[in-house]
């Protein structure tokens, strides 16, 4: 099987491609928004600690 | 034997344990869909000739729509366990898995509809197993939306975990609309699900794929989890330690 055969899929790449293109991209999203999103609350967290020990100075 | 089921109820404990636990899951579900993606793609073209390549979307479209019932019973089960016992890691543990549901929900729906395209010639119908589909994928939406619309986490976690429950009709539903015993009781434009009819490599490749979801499902609800507990737990001694750790 030639890459551009691959890639066709038989005449269907581009139903093949879009059902599979949708799912890496969604799970990929997926991981990189969770990611961020823990480093977001951790960065809240550490400035929320500052201001309160810097209330009590 | 007893173990303590109890002391991992306590999010200060799962913490630490659910991120000890990502890394393998994530590497599973890696490892097992390179494996079942060089199955489906390499190890198949002797049976899907030519006209069948798009057959293929099967092995998405098989896993993500089995997950998006599973993820279900799973967060259903947490709400009632959170209701019953009250713990509160349960009612974060239901909250981690509904996005994760929804997407799977929404990648059935995707990737049936491309399946639909070119096995039935339309890319959406009103047939019992795609609408009872999209109503799974409006109660994980309802979930969520109820959830943050309350600003009390008791109230928001105990109001959302009884739509879940409620909603878990809709599981049932989905599973039989298609494998009702009488095919005549409910003509339905999806097609059987038998997987002892599939061929061999086929269905490798599909059993596979739906344990790299699953797998890949455990990951990214232990990482939301975190995520959660981090958030309500903000208050507190161990996280605010844990964040100044985290520099």
């Amino acid at each position: 099987m030639s890459w551009s055969e691959f890639i066709s899929m038989g005449g269907y790449g581009f139903y093949v491609w879009m059902s599979f293109g949708m799912t890496a991209l969604l799970i990929i999203a997926e991981i990189i928004y969770t990611k961020r999103q823990r480093k977001h609350i951790l960065r809240r967290l550490q400035r929320m600690a500052k201001l309160n020990t810097e209330g009590k100075q | 034997m007893s173990i303590n089921w109890f002391k991992y109820s306590s999010p200060q404990t799962f913490y630490p344990l659910a991120g000890k636990m990502t890394p393998w899951f994530n590497w599973t579900a890696g490892i097992l869909a390179v494996i079942g993606l060089y199955w489906g793609f390499f190890e198949t073209p002797h049976i899907l000739s030519e006209q069948k390549q798009y057959y293929r979307i099967l092995f998405v479209h098989v896993p993500a729509a089995w997950m998006s019932m599973w993820l279900y019973l799973m967060m259903v089960g947490w709400a009632v366990v959170g209701l019953v016992f009250n713990t509160r890691l349960s009612f974060m543990m239901a909250a981690s898995i509904a996005p994760s549901g929804a997407i799977m929900t929404f990648l059935t729906l995707w990737t049936g509809a491309f399946w639909g395209q070119t096995s039935w010639g339309t890319w959406w119908d009103w047939d019992p197993r795609m609408t009872s589909e999209l109503i799974l994928l409006f109660l994980y939406v309802g979930y969520m939306a109820l959830q943050s619309a309350i600003d009390d986490t008791r109230r928001a976690d105990r109001a959302s975990a009884l739509l879940a429950l409620v909603g878990a009709i809709c599981i049932p539903i989905i599973y039989w609309s298609v494998n009702c015993p009488d095919p005549n009781e409910c003509t339905a434009l999806h097609q059987q699900s038998s997987m002892s009819a599939v061929e061999p490599n086929i269905r490798i490749a599909w059993l596979i794929m739906v344990f790299s979801f699953w797998m890949y499902a455990f990951a990214i609800a232990f990482m939301r989890v975190r995520n959660i507990i981090l958030e309500r737990e903000r208050n507190s001694v161990w996280v605010a330690e844990l964040a100044e750790n985290e520099k």
